[in-house]
């Protein structure tokens, strides 16, 4: 395989492997990271194919380091990444608010485990979904997409650069320790059927008067230009104007900010992806996730053997939040269950949706959550009504 | 009938945003002096300007990027160096240049500076020692002496401060020099050596910093510290063998030498990405 930048074909393939393989397949030309189980195999995968591709790797520091260097190397044209779990997610949050500001598009791996702290290193977890939306400080909004098989996690990391690169914005693959060491059939196809989209470049000649963030697209993304080219451009993350030059006034800062989260909300329909089993008719909506969606498929596919009109929502993307798609199923659907391996964050965001009850099926991580509770809980909301057993249960 | 002497155009012009003028730095302060110094480097360098890039962290030097007409990166504090690592692999042909202070590349970016030291990574570090932390108002930094005044130590600082020509050679740096504000010749001389030196290089350059650190520990304005560096600054061309390491620590308030000079000039492999 040396020397081959797409390994076309079908695999049998580790889940961080499949990552990996995603981002050289992608485009991806620079890897930042620090080890950190379970995305450590990422890593591993990269440190020996990158210099196969011409690409870089590089061991830095600590993960601050990690995610600073892959927007350095962004900034200066390359497709970037950096692969991690919740520790170092945490250390990188100061600069995924710095890639928003400067709209540097990165790639964040984050394969999640048991948390909070240093937690279950090497068992799974799902609590990181909240961080990855608003875990830098102050207003933005990025994409992160949750796979659920080896297979996805190919997909999604291509997907993830693309978004970045077209939307200048960083861009989380919020993957589990389950589906990271997951080993299954992976299909990546021909390199010419590996979906690419580029950055918007520079319409105008390098001169007085150029204005690097001047928008002129009804999709709020400003061209990108890179370091080296002769524009000499000013990227801070301070509150800067069209110019890129700093202005601290009450009135650019509303502007940017407002602009920099709109960007990602009017072009939502671009970025989220989901997945529906068994939806046409259901009456008691499943939303789930990643590893634990697996298990809510055959709860209700179990619960369908029983009569009862259950359905899943799998949500691939996380952030957007697909609002519209959970709006629709709220006409049709009695009840929703949200399955999740954390004690209730993405519940959150389907009630600000729905005015039916939403039932949790929870779990703090350290293992799957086993189709079983999911589906006592769709049997409790089919023969006892809605609001049967208290809105959040326990899978533990 | 007489003619005023104007020039219509400053060689440096080209190489200065001057749209972005005034600049935010105090009166007395010293980095206006080191941008300049940087920026005739520049100009001497023959590296074309679009290939200079210089980035840099957060603080009072870190507004340097912002004032010189290159690409430019103001990134999150402490980190500039992770970041000019990034350009610099990720375009090889870049002249990358991180220009910050010393508590944004002592302190909270230390970690990063001495692994890039360690890696011998090409980048070329100039850092401006100004001994406390200026943009937030004069607290105790790094550097700062031992009992120094600062508004963190008001009792006087209770903690030993970094010796960074002495940090940087141990951590491998193949350039390590120290000039003061009053050295522009050097302090330009050295700028360009460290363009032609492959490999991570360090400049410090000790600055004043009248209203942060000069005033609560006596040191009258800008001017009297530059008078403190004519008069106790002293050339030293090899360490150990004239004086040893730890007599690089500098304390203004003290009467003794100020050692400046280039003290680290040596080869050591520069970090290339792995190519199969």
């Amino acid at each position: 395989m040396k020397g081959r930048g797409v390994l076309t074909g079908v695999h049998f393939m580790h889940g961080d492997h499949a990552c990996a393989e995603g981002a050289i397949a992608a485009g991806c030309r620079f890897f930042a990271g620090y080890p950190i189980t379970p995305s450590t195999e990422i890593a591993e995968r990269l440190a020996q194919r990158l210099p196969e591709v011409g690409g870089v790797f590089i061991q830095m520091e600590d993960e601050i380091a990690s995610i600073v260097a892959v927007i350095g190397a962004s900034a200066a044209g390359a497709r970037a990444m950096t692969a991690t779990s919740g520790p170092g997610f945490s250390l990188m949050m100061e600069s995924v608010g710095l890639a928003a500001m400067m709209e540097i598009p990165c790639v964040i791996v984050d394969v999640q485990r048991g948390s909070p702290s240093t937690g279950l290193p090497t068992l799974p977890g799902q609590a990181d979904v909240m961080q990855a939306r608003w875990g830098s400080h102050g207003d933005y909004e990025i994409a992160a997409y949750a796979p659920w098989s080896p297979q996805e996690m190919f997909d999604l990391t291509v997907l993830a650069f693309n978004v970045a690169d077209r939307f200048r914005i960083p861009v989380m693959v919020m993957a589990d320790e389950v589906v990271g060491h997951m080993v299954e059939r992976v299909v990546i196809p021909p390199e010419d059927q590996i979906p690419r989209w580029e950055r918007k470049r520079p319409r105008y000649p390098a001169g007085d008067g150029f204005k690097p963030f001047l928008v002129e697209d009804e999709d709020l993304v400003p061209p990108m230009v890179h370091a080296g080219e002769g524009y000499r451009v000013h990227f801070t993350g301070l509150t800067h104007d069209e110019r890129g030059y700093p202005d601290m006034s009450a009135e650019t800062h509303h502007r940017l900010v407002t602009r920099l989260v709109e960007k990602v909300r009017r072009n939502a329909s671009q970025m989220i992806r989901y997945d529906t089993y068994a939806l046409d008719d259901a009456k008691i909506v499943v939303i789930s996730y990643g590893c634990t969606a697996r298990s809510a498929r055959r709860a209700v596919a179990d619960a369908r053997r029983m009569g009862i009109p259950a359905g899943l929502l799998r949500l691939i993307s996380l952030w957007p939040f697909p609002a519209d798609v959970v709006r629709e199923l709220a006409r049709q659907a009695d009840a929703f269950i949200v399955a999740e391996m954390n004690l209730g964050q993405m519940i959150c965001e389907v009630e600000r949706y729905v005015s039916q009850p939403v039932k949790g099926v929870f779990h703090a991580g350290g293992a799957m959550i086993p189709p079983d509770p999911i589906l006592q809980a769709i049997r409790e909301v089919a023969f006892h009504g809605p609001r049967a057993g208290g809105g959040k249960a326990s899978a533990g | 009938m007489a003619h005023a002497l104007v020039a219509e155009k400053h060689p440096l012009d080209d190489l200065i945003r001057r749209d972005r003028m005034p600049h935010i730095w105090c009166p007395g302060c010293g980095i206006g002096i080191v941008m300049r110094c940087y920026a005739q480097a520049i100009l001497e360098s023959g590296i074309p300007v679009e290939r200079h890039v210089v980035v840099s962290g957060i603080g009072c030097t870190a507004r340097v990027p912002g004032y010189m007409n290159l690409d430019s990166y103001h990134a999150t504090h402490g980190r500039p160096i992770p970041f000019a690592i990034g350009l610099k692999l990720a375009k090889p042909e870049l002249m990358v240049t991180v220009f910050s202070g010393d508590g944004d590349l002592a302190a909270i970016g230390g970690n990063h500076l001495i692994h890039a030291a360690r890696r011998n990574v090409d980048i070329k570090v100039i850092c401006i020692n100004n001994f406390n932390y200026g943009m937030t108002g004069g607290q105790v930094g790094p550097t700062t002496p031992l009992g120094a005044k600062t508004t963190t130590t008001p009792y006087g600082n209770p903690e030993h401060p970094f010796n960074l020509p002495y940090l940087l050679a141990a951590a491998g740096a193949v350039f390590v020099s120290r000039w003061t504000t009053l050295h522009v010749r050097q302090i330009k001389q050295d700028i360009l050596y460290s363009f032609r030196k492959p490999g991570f290089t360090f400049i410090e350059v000790l600055s004043p910093c009248p209203v942060g650190f000069g005033r609560p520990n006596d040191i009258e304005d800008g001017v009297e510290e530059m008078r403190i560096y004519r008069r106790r600054s002293q050339l030293v061309y090899r360490v150990p063998d004239e004086v040893p390491w730890e007599a690089l620590e500098v304390d203004l308030r003290e009467e003794r030498p100020i050692y400046v000079g280039r003290f680290v000039d040596r080869e050591r492999e520069v970090f290339q990405p792995v190519r199969r």
